[in-house]
């Protein structure tokens, strides 16, 4: 680009801006909204941790980065992020290369397998595995007669959140290796290479950026994932436990602060991390049309053993869920195994209101979610102003925020006057509407960039306004993107913790956090009923918008085919 | 080894599973003979088996009868790596993850050649294909007609027997596209390679081949030299897809060693007996097939009258669309010695065939 050209172009963006009061209105808009709900929370927090007294001084960070609990916390955050990254990454790509590459049969269970975790409760799993390995564990005490099994700590968490986190692994990874022109194994074999040798030359080297970015996004979550290790952590120090317990625990709000800070800091590098390799990951298409078929080359024994595999860990996947059914049933797990409907009875006095609130929080911010999404997407991509890469940008940043550090930020911005809002159901609302409308905004880019110009300049061109182009040719392009990102906003709602566990009040309570304090009193029936009602509830949801839509699992999952 | 059948495709059969139950017959009892050196081509419109055919050559499917012999020797359980069959694909499939010296390369490294063996090899097969000074590059650094090229050179730098294409040139514009079949064709020859190349495109096919293999529906309904086929197309479906003929009902009238009378729009024209299909008799109603360039347009004199519906200026040819009493006709005239009739639309114009073209067969 030469320099000379570059402040027409401003000049010319800007003039759409003034020609276009309308989008004028709706950019000053949206960006008065995403610095305040995304940018200020941040900006309150950093405040907090950096002028414990009033003035600036790095004294909590320096405290925080010299004493032993904190360095060990963070410490025990990374090794077991790593820990988990590599596992579930390996799961990932064993799922997704044997659904997409070698094609082993009983793709839809397998699928859906892969896409069961995501929409449980944060801490279903860790229950699950309380369960089944625990002091009183089915497994542990009951079928091994161990006495104290010790399931608390590195070992359950490294269990639950490779359950739980697999299914990242598996999307990012199935749609990175779709993307591989078939064509290319096949020909690596046509010149001599065997089968493995294929893979390793051609197939894996070809992957390897999704790997990449799958092992960063696995350890971002096992990082900032707050759900399972305040329930299964034991001794196991992690660093969003200790910013939670420092903030709310101790009412040490600086240190706190500081800690989950921290949390900031590798979030968002690997955000930027990935956006670069996604960015350069375009090597996967570059010649001309592929064949399109598949190579169905792979050996029956390597079939077996990929089936085998897949099926071992969906039954693992299987039994927790079986698991926290029969929990629900049974009367005092690991004591008295009789059947009752005690803990139905119980959960519904205790946590039917809860439920009725969390429903009603997550399907108000739902469609504002998406629609606000789109409304970005639609800018970023149709329109031409100073500033929309900033727009899409700080859009997408708040995916990159932990969650305690947003719920942090939210109570230290939104206390006070002007905005006093801690406690109502506004808060929680703006909480998920800016939380999950990062997936709207990267969907809705997704689809809008799909839909080239030349198809709405055809329908100008045959007559059609641009409100009737609108409706008639880009919304029913876009719906599936919307109604995705409508599911997936829904689905993060109900199984939201790390950040609404500061927001939430006795008048809008969370199901999970009602979960979280069930299990803290070992009352491990009512919450396996009640994580056991989240899922139906979230089941029933899904189902419903596939029935109303007429949309397929692929195309709200946006999965494999 | 007898010469004229290095490679030896005998009643090759392929069913596919279509999912729902049902087998589809992708391919349906072929056999074949390839003498060594020679260029053979399978050509058939999309879906009828050509592709399949090669792909279970090159091992990549399995046939589900029949055997395939090379240099006498069943490889029917030769699996795809060991065939050393490479093979040119349509999207070319260059390695996007590697350089084009390591692409080229791939073949020779998988077999664990010495380093010096490939870095000589390779910079031979990048020289016979003019790709030198882009070996550092990346496919998608390449213009297409380069990446064909590098496939090429991949291939060749195995220095095989046998070199398989599979639409090489559909991604390529038309005049790269003959650019390229002649330089193929050139290389070929050149290092006598035997070659199966598979396309749709009749004017690639004859301008490339020794011999050509049609095939429509799974079967091979003619195989011969581009002449033969063009000249003498073995029945209907032939004559359509090789010269684009126009058809007419007709019925035999009258026959005799040398002519056989067919009626033909209220009219008779006499064919050589030898044009007619084996088996037809007085009394039989025929299909009577003629390609563009034997109908013959004039302003006043011809056999039949008609109007014309298009006329179409294509530089060296003139092609007419002439509506007569049971439809439409093409004709292709020559634009030779600036004799160019300029027919208007609308234009009433007689038009004859020249005779000795029109091939009869059984309807």
């Amino acid at each position: 680009m030469n320099i000379a050209r570059k402040p027409r172009r401003i000049n010319s963006s800007f003039h759409q801006l003034t020609r276009e009061p309308a989008l004028m209105i709706g950019v000053i808009i949206i960006t008065g909204l995403l610095i305040l709900f995304i940018l200020y929370p941040m900006f309150a927090a950093a405040k907090m941790s950096l002028t414990p007294n009033g003035q600036f001084s790095g004294s909590v960070y320096r405290y925080v980065l010299t004493h032993s609990q904190y360095l060990n916390a963070i410490r025990n955050s990374v090794f077991l992020g790593a820990i988990v990254a590599t596992l579930a990454t390996f799961i990932g790509f064993l799922f997704a290369f044997s659904l997409t590459r070698v094609r082993i049969g009983g793709k839809r269970f397998f699928q859906g397998m892969a896409l069961l975790p995501i929409i449980s409760p944060p801490f279903m799993f860790a229950l699950s595995v309380i369960l089944l390995f625990g002091r009183n564990g089915l497994i542990t005490s009951k079928l091994l007669g161990m006495d104290m099994a010790n399931i608390y700590g590195l070992k359950g968490l490294v269990i639950v959140q490779t359950v739980s986190m697999f299914p990242i692994a598996y999307m990012t990874l199935s749609g990175i290796l779709q993307g591989i022109d078939p064509d290319l194994e096949t020909c690596a074999m046509n010149l001599g290479a065997k089968r493995g040798k294929a893979f390793l030359t051609v197939t894996l080297p070809l992957a390897l950026p999704g790997i990449f970015a799958s092992w960063l996004l696995v350890f971002v979550s096992s990082l900032t994932d707050f759900g399972n290790p305040i329930i299964i952590g034991g001794n196991f120090n992690v660093l969003s436990v200790q910013a939670y317990l420092e903030f709310t625990g101790m009412g040490n709000l600086p240190r706190g602060t500081a800690l989950a800070m921290l949390l900031l800091v590798p979030t968002v590098g690997v955000f930027f991390i990935q956006k670069y390799i996604m960015k350069n990951k375009s090597y996967v298409t570059v010649t001309g049309k592929s064949s399109r078929r598949s190579t169905s080359q792979s050996s029956a024994a390597l079939r077996i053993i990929l089936t085998l595999l897949c099926a071992v860990i969906s039954g693992f996947i299987l039994l927790f869920y079986a698991t926290i059914i029969g929990g629900s049933f049974i009367k005092l797990w690991g004591i008295n195994w009789s059947f009752t409907l005690n803990h139905f009875i119980y959960s519904w006095d205790v946590g039917f209101t809860t439920m009725k609130n969390t429903l009603f929080l997550a399907i108000i911010s739902t469609p504002i979610t998406a629609l606000f999404g789109m409304a970005i997407a639609f800018i970023v991509v149709r329109k031409d102003f100073p500033g929309k890469h900033i727009m899409e940008f700080v859009s997408m940043l708040s995916y990159a925020i932990p969650g305690t550090a947003v719920g942090i930020g939210y109570i230290l911005a939104f206390n006070k006057a002007p905005f006093e809002l801690s406690g109502t159901a506004f808060i929680l609302i703006t909480c998920y509407v800016f939380r999950n409308v990062p997936i709207g905004v990267e969907g809705g880019i997704a689809a809008l960039k799909q839909i080239s110009n030349e198809i709405e300049e055809s329908s100008i061109n045959l007559g059609a306004t641009s409100a009737a182009t609108f409706r008639k040719i880009t919304l029913p392009l876009i719906r599936p993107a919307i109604f995705s990102g409508a599911t997936f906003a829904f689905v993060r709602s109900m199984t939201a913790i790390s950040a609404i566990i500061f927001l939430v009040s006795a008048r809008w309570n969370h199901m999970t956090v009602l979960i979280l304090a069930q299990t803290e009193i070992m009352r491990l029936g009512a919450a396996s009923v009640m994580s056991f009602a989240l899922i139906i509830v979230i089941m029933v949801f899904i189902f419903i918008i596939m029935k109303v839509t007429g949309l397929g699992r692929e195309q709200i999952f946006g999965t494999t085919k | 080894m007898k010469q004229n059948d290095y490679l030896q495709l005998n009643n090759l059969v392929k069913d596919f599973h279509d999912g729902r139950g049902n087998i589809v017959r992708a391919v349906d009892n072929i056999s074949l003979s390839i003498s060594k050196g020679e260029f053979v081509t399978l050509l058939g419109p999309s879906g009828c088996g050509k592709t399949t055919t090669l792909r279970m050559v090159a091992g990549f499917e399995v046939q589900s009868s029949g055997d395939i012999i090379l240099d006498d020797k069943k490889i029917n359980n030769v699996p795809a790596f060991n065939r050393n069959m490479p093979m040119v694909f349509q999207s070319y499939a260059l390695f996007p993850h590697l350089t084009i010296y390591e692409n080229i390369a791939y073949g020779l490294q998988v077999r664990k050649m010495p380093k010096d063996t490939i870095r000589n090899d390779v910079a031979m097969a990048a020289q016979m294909v003019n790709l030198v000074g882009l070996e550092n590059r990346y496919p998608g650094e390449l213009s297409g007609g380069q990446q064909q090229r590098v496939a090429l050179a991949r291939a060749l730098v195995l220095k095989p027997e046998i070199i398989l294409f599979d639409e090489p040139l559909s991604n390529l514009d038309a005049k790269l596209r003959i650019q390229t079949r002649t330089e193929i064709k050139r290389v070929q020859q050149l290092l006598g390679i035997t070659a199966l190349y598979v396309t749709h495109d009749q004017s690639e096919a004859l301008s490339i081949s020794d011999t050509i293999v049609i095939m429509h529906n799974g079967k091979i309904v003619q195989s011969g030299s581009p002449e033969d086929i063009y000249n003498h197309p073995a029945d209907p479906f032939v004559s359509d897809f090789i010269g684009n003929a126009n058809f007419f009902e007709g019925k035999i009238t009258e026959l005799d060693n040398r002519f056989v009378t067919v009626s033909l729009l209220g009219s008779e024209v006499r064919v050589p007996a030898a044009n007619v299909q084996d088996g037809l008799g007085r009394g039989n109603d025929v299909m009577l097939a003629i390609k563009p360039e034997a109908v013959e347009v004039k302003p006043d004199t011809g056999q039949f009258t008609g109007k014309i519906e298009v006329s179409s200026f294509l530089g060296a040819t003139t092609e007419y669309k002439v509506e007569y009493s049971d439809g439409f006709l093409t004709a292709i005239h020559p634009n030779t010695h600036g004799e160019v009739h300029n027919y208007r639309f609308g234009q009433d114009v007689r038009f004859s065939f020249k005779t000795d073209f029109f091939k009869v067969y059984k309807r």
